[in-house]
């Protein structure tokens, strides 16, 4: 299989703490312009695997190959530099900051100290943050501050603080947990829309938000991979129902 | 151009009628009322309020807390003592009838040296001969020790209570450093009888007023460079590591270099307040560069607020003016007193005194405004905060 044409492409990944295994020997590939779930009962690896891809968790054994880069040496910043940007399963937004400023702090320029000093606002970071707020729902919030926004609000500034950086690799744990049925329907079309230029890997427990998204679902159990596919796939398989989504 | 810098450094109405009024308040109001020899106690008062700003950029800002701001501090006040203690060394040996004291003594070479038989000035002193290396040195070597102890904590994400553990290790390490190295440093008598600054008296009423003018000067540009700073990016990316230091890194940023920055940034400013400090006082002691005085900067900080630079300058002048006036009545009581200040502070309001006028600010202007006629004679130049009212 030649790696190329993956955006993202793991392999015989394995991380193990004091001999358990959390993640054991996973292989998984993502494509462009897909977004592929992950499912799975609890603790079955799967945050973990997202904290291996960005540099959270080093692995003990494997390669996690992005693009040209090879991520398992890398620092974090480095990665993110690199494309991969990485949504949390709280929402982790700068509460003392307005929604507009929490999206500049995200804009990909004026990382270093000095950088960060000389940072000048300009038409460009304007017109992005705006498209990018429109994008998530919240171009009338833009002045409201981080954490006067409702729950699901969060999430969706999380994602599109993401977007700032037009990652082409987006990652989102559990990005519905909390919300409400509408607000579900408007994440799932988010998802929709933000994946065509990049490639988007979710980790989630809602099997119908799930089957609105997925164009590919991995099922991990125990660290290891139990089965993976399309949706169908998943929900007619036999080991699948045994463990995870019960007869 | 000049209306666009105020509005980067002051982004509305009540952050620039709080720094002016801090401008009035030590440009016109201390000066006014007090003599000479309270106007230098209070340009000491002020000296120590430089740090108590650089724990609002690494503590209120970056959550970085440091409990050993009296360190840089203290090295910026050496600095400047042993620049002023060297003129004062070639002053006596060309002072008349001062040939026994030459006969005895090793010319031009500082007393305490004599003491410790030390006959050669030392190479680390030489720096401190010329008045623009001294400038220098006062501000580099401060920023440099913190630059490298915090790239060897924040590097290896050390945070919290354990950098503030470190930060009082270092107090202490400085403190038997200028205590134990007595040919250097003076040991535990510190650098004394410093007397004259480029050939200027500077134990005279005049300098005393003269320097009280340039360290609230001083004081109010470091507010202003501070400002800048924390309105820029750097500043929200503080904050944002403040709270959600993951998000940061995960968003792309090496979070150690913003804490580094706000680390050293800090010391530099409190280097600044300690040379002052040896201006206006006259000596500097290996007591101030300790514990002692590093956890009085936070109380300074944390009572006038720590996300408040204006805020830190009052939080300073309160607690000040309490020890020195409370201390000579209520010698045992001061402590306690403090205690609970810091105490009150944290469990009331956790956001000090510039938490308060911002929570109750329109309320204690209209108390003002009711009670007194003061907004009559400045309501020509507030039009915004006192609407004039319609004669009937």
């Amino acid at each position: 299989m030649s790696l190329k044409e993956y955006v993202l492409a793991i392999e015989n990944l394995t991380v193990s703490f004091d001999g358990f295994k959390a993640v054991d020997d996973v292989s998984l590939y993502l494509e462009l312009g897909k977004v592929h779930v992950i499912i799975g009962p609890n603790g079955a690896g799967k945050t973990t695997l997202l904290d291996l891809v960005c540099g959270k968790t080093k692995p003990t054994a494997g390669s996690i190959q992005f693009g040209k880069y090879e991520l398992t040496t890398m620092a974090e910043q480095q990665i993110v530099q690199k494309g991969v940007g990485r949504k949390f399963q709280t929402p982790s937004i700068y509460p003392a900051l307005s929604v507009y400023e929490n999206l500049e702090v995200s804009y990909p320029r004026g990382r270093g100290v000095w950088g960060a000093l000389a940072f000048k606002s300009d038409k460009q970071l304007v017109e992005r943050i705006e498209e990018v707020a429109r994008m998530i729902y919240l171009d009338d919030r833009l002045d409201v501050q981080g954490d006067l926004l409702s729950h699901g609000q969060k999430q969706w500034l999380e994602i599109g603080m993401l977007l700032m950086s037009d990652p082409r690799l987006l990652m989102l744990d559990e990005p519905v947990a909390g919300m409400s049925v509408s607000e579900r329907d408007k994440t799932a079309d988010l998802l929709r829309k933000i994946c065509k230029d990049r490639s988007v890997l979710v980790i989630e427990h809602d099997m119908k938000f799930t089957r609105d998204i997925a164009h590919h679902v991995t099922v991990l159990h125990q660290g290891k991979l139990l089965a993976e596919g399309s949706m169908d796939d998943i929900e007619s398989n036999e080991k699948v129902i045994e463990v995870y989504l019960g007869h | 151009m000049f209306k666009s810098i105020i509005n980067k450094l002051f982004p509305d109405r009540a952050s620039l009628m709080a720094f002016l009024t801090l401008a009035a308040v030590l440009l016109v109001v201390i000066p006014l009322f007090c003599d000479s020899f309270r106007l230098n106690m209070a340009a000491k008062y002020l000296s120590l309020a430089f740090g108590a700003i650089g724990l609002v950029i690494c503590w209120g800002y970056g959550g970085i807390l440091s409990l050993g701001q009296a360190a840089f501090w203290g090295v910026g006040g050496y600095c400047m003592a042993a620049f002023l203690k060297l003129e004062a060394a070639r002053n006596i040996a060309q002072e008349q009838g001062s040939d026994q004291i030459k006969a005895l003594t090793t010319v031009g070479l500082p007393d305490f040296m004599d003491w410790n038989q030390v006959t050669e000035l030392p190479h680390i002193w030489y720096p401190f001969k010329s008045f623009p290396l001294t400038m220098i040195c006062l501000l580099v070597v401060p920023g440099l020790i913190a630059y490298l102890l915090g790239t060897a904590i924040f590097k290896r994400r050390v945070n919290g209570v354990y950098f503030a553990i470190i930060t009082q290790a270092l107090c202490w390490l400085m403190e038997i450093l200028f205590v134990t190295s007595q040919g250097l440093t003076g040991g535990i008598n510190g650098i004394t009888d410093l007397r004259t600054c480029l050939g200027w008296d500077i134990r005279t009423d005049s300098a005393y007023g003269a320097l009280y003018f340039l360290t609230a000067i001083l004081l109010l540009g470091c507010i202003l460079l501070s400002k800048r700073v924390l309105h820029s990016k750097m500043g929200k990316i503080l904050v944002a590591i403040r709270d959600m230091e993951d998000r940061v890194r995960f968003s792309g940023y090496d979070v150690s270099n913003f804490k580094i920055f706000a680390f050293a940034f800090a010391a530099v400013i409190s280097a600044i307040g300690g040379a002052m400090f040896s201006l206006n006082v006259g000596f500097m002691s290996p007591k101030l560069v300790t514990i002692e005085p590093s956890i009085y900067m936070v109380i300074f900080c944390a009572l006038g607020g720590r996300r408040s630079l204006i805020g830190a300058v009052y939080g300073t002048l309160i607690v000040c003016l309490g020890r020195t006036f409370l201390s000579e009545e209520f010698p045992e009581l001061w402590m306690f007193i403090m205690g609970g200040i810091f105490i009150l502070t944290t469990v009331v309001c956790s956001d000090g005194l510039a938490g308060l006028v911002e929570q109750h600010g329109d309320r204690i202007l209209k108390f003002i405004k009711k009670h007194t006629r003061f907004h009559t004679w400045f309501a020509p130049l507030l039009p915004r905060l006192t609407p004039k009212k319609e004669q009937p």
